[in-house]
């Protein structure tokens, strides 16, 4: 029998570990010096924190779509959770933190957990259905989201803090300050996010994600998703690790949300909406379910390009779109796929091994 | 013969030493049924299956063999009757609970994590048995190491005993299909049961694998000491390690006895060849 040559599952996903941290650090090293030599334009530099943004949800909703298998199209609500919290937290806290890292890395981690808080309790009712089902409801509790804060009002004062829904009823006594202002959202946001910060972030993410999936949490979340009737077959709590990997997922979210929205002044509900959540999917799709480099490559480059091609002016979206068409297609091709395989050293006997 | 309480008094062809396999049953059925699209698909099912007894359950297809071993792990829940796992009532237990209780068990049509190495696939099957949590993965604290080594150890212990140790880091999916059942029954064996179903360990194989994996149940019997039932339609498979045999057929049982017995019974052979013509 010509036995076909298995692959060795686990060199393989080590390697892929490595490299995606070595990349994210060369990057961060030729982006940092480029922008402190001046050789990176005033718009990119601009966009270095959304883009280390995007790449943490990238990566956080690759743990839900890619690691546990659960289609979810409303990730965007959970980073506007972290965003607005974050963002909160980061205002009531100028007066007494004037270290302006540390109050960002206390907005970031005070985000992850409003936004932990609202993944648990989108999951308890959410988490009870599959598949499309799923994908559909997360979709919904996406728009409520983007509801309650364009209709949230927000204020403190001597009196502590006054909170009010629909019409700001908050009746502030003098001296006090509205921070969360309905549909104007938050204005006058020190933008105290900064690259480094950004760059840390995604590292963490990265950590997180990786320590998990080869930790029995990690196995347990892929072992549901390959065949859940298994899974109960050997005594995994189903929904206890479906909520766990939502949770964390959700918890990343919002801390991107957070350092999101500390690169503007100003932050509305409505930036968060469907279509930031299909982005994100994009970027997980495009990347390749699972695959986290995959995903942060695809995040920075579909962040760029609309940027890139604003010299096109009314055709812009119409060649982002042809782009993502042909990339999908392209990725998906298995002659082009074993041309690039081809080219790599590393991977081209592992491919041979395959063909074999 | 009283089946209600004795069902095997000699081991027949039992590895293990002489033993009183009748006394503290593992697992009891009492009077077990479920009808499912209203026709009783399993019906007045009663089975005491001893301590570190192999069993096995055959019967024409479509009788209901699957179905008890899913009513066993409440991947149905009965419509009538008890199951007592050592002694417990085991009503309104879910899947999950059953296999924390002591039941493993393993698919007809293989349900491996296909995209887990083989390793990982046993691995996660000891998921109960590890302590550490999600903070001590995330910052490979000491006793996450020390666990995960540990498991790691075990799984290929495990696996050496079905002779798969050299393909730990293979992704399941792409092992060889005798491959992939026998993983299925080390995934089993990781959770640590008191009473191991196989539901066709043998289907789809050769002669001579068939001859390996009887060699292979025999000392998993021996080594962990644990009851084992199984379906199954290889004849030689079920008369050569099975004490005791139950089988059903349209969802009743027709006969119980030892492999001698159940050759002889003229029910079983009606079941299985159909009723001779009168002439």
């Amino acid at each position: 029998m010509t036995m076909r040559r298995l692959i060795n599952l686990k060199r393989v996903e080590a390697r892929r570990i490595y490299l995606t941290y070595f990349i994210v650090i060369l990057a961060y090293v030729i982006c940092q010096t480029m922008s402190s030599t001046k050789i990176l334009s005033s718009t990119m530099r601009g966009m270095l924190v959304p883009i280390c943004a995007y790449m943490v949800m990238s990566i956080s909703l690759n743990l839900v779509v890619g690691i546990s298998g659960e289609l979810s199209l409303g990730h965007a609500g959970f980073m506007s959770v972290g965003a607005f919290s974050g963002v909160a937290a980061a205002i009531l806290m100028q007066g007494f933190i004037p270290f302006a890292p540390v109050r960002l890395a206390l907005a970031m981690i005070i985000a992850a957990i409003f936004a932990a808080a609202a993944g648990f309790l989108i999951g308890i009712p959410v988490l009870r259905l599959k598949g499309d089902y799923l994908a559909i409801v997360t979709l919904a509790f996406g728009e409520i989201i983007k509801s309650i804060l364009n209709n949230f009002y927000l204020g403190v004062d001597s009196g502590g803090l006054q909170f009010s829904m629909l019409s700001d009823t908050t009746r502030l006594l003098a001296g006090g300050k509205l921070i969360i202002r309905g549909p104007m959202g938050i204005s006058g946001i020190q933008k105290i996010a900064t690259f480094p910060a950004g760059f840390i972030l995604v590292m963490i993410s990265l950590m997180i994600v990786f320590n998990l999936v080869n930790s029995r949490s990690g196995r347990a979340f892929m072992a549901i998703r390959d065949d859940r009737i298994a899974a109960e077959s050997i005594g995994l709590d189903i929904t206890k690790y479906k909520m766990t990997a939502f949770v964390m997922s959700a918890a990343m979210a919002g801390a991107a949300g957070a350092l999101f929205a500390m690169n503007y002044s100003t932050i509305v509900a409505n930036k968060f909406d469907f279509n930031t959540s299909i982005l994100i999917l994009v970027f997980v799709v495009l990347g390749g379910q699972g695959n986290m480099l995959g995903g942060i490559i695809a995040a920075a480059a579909l962040t760029i390009l609309p940027e890139k091609l604003r010299q096109f002016s009314d055709y812009r979206m119409l060649l982002y779109a042809i782009i993502l068409i042909i990339t999908m297609l392209g990725t998906n091709n298995q002659e082009i796929r074993n041309f690039f395989a081809g080219l790599n050293p590393f991977r081209r006997k592992e491919h041979e091994e395959e063909a074999a | 013969m009283k089946s209600k309480t004795k069902y095997i008094q000699v081991p027949s062809k039992s590895i293990l030493p002489d033993r009183d396999i009748a006394r503290e049953p593992v697992l009891e059925c009492i009077n077990l049924g479920i009808t499912l699209g209203g026709i009783k698909a399993v019906d007045n099912f009663n089975l005491t299956i001893g301590r570190t007894e192999i069993a096995g359950l055959i019967g024409p297809n479509g009788a209901g063999k699957t179905t008890v071993f899913n009513l066993l792990t409440k991947v149905y829940q009965p419509t009538t009757g008890t199951i007592l796992l050592n002694g417990k009532d085991t009503h309104g237990m879910t899947t999950t609970q059953i296999n924390k209780a002591g039941i493993a068990r393993t698919f007809q049509n293989i349900r491996l994590f296909k995209n887990l190495s083989v390793v990982d696939n046993v691995k996660a099957a000891m998921n109960n048995e590890m302590r550490y949590n999600m903070l001590s993965a995330i910052l490979r604290l000491p006793n996450y190491r020390r666990e995960e080594v540990a498991a790691h150890r075990r799984a290929l212990k495990l696996l050496s005993i079905f002779d798969m140790q050299d393909m730990a880091d293979v992704r399941a999916g792409s092992l060889p299909y005798g491959a992939q059942r026998r993983l299925e029954i080390v995934r089993a064996l990781a959770t640590n049961p008191s009473l191991l179903l196989l539901d066709e360990p043998a289907a789809g194989m050769n002669p001579s694998e068939t001859a390996d994996l009887m060699d292979n149940i025999r000392k998993v019997h021996e080594m962990f000491q644990i009851a084992i039932v199984l379906i199954e339609h290889d004849m030689s498979l079920v008369m050569n390690i099975c004490e005791g045999i139950c089988v059903l057929n349209f969802g009743q049982i027709i006969a119980k006895g030892t492999p001698e017995e159940i050759q002889a019974n003229p029910a079983v052979i009606e079941a299985y060849l159909g009723r001779r013509k009168e002439a």
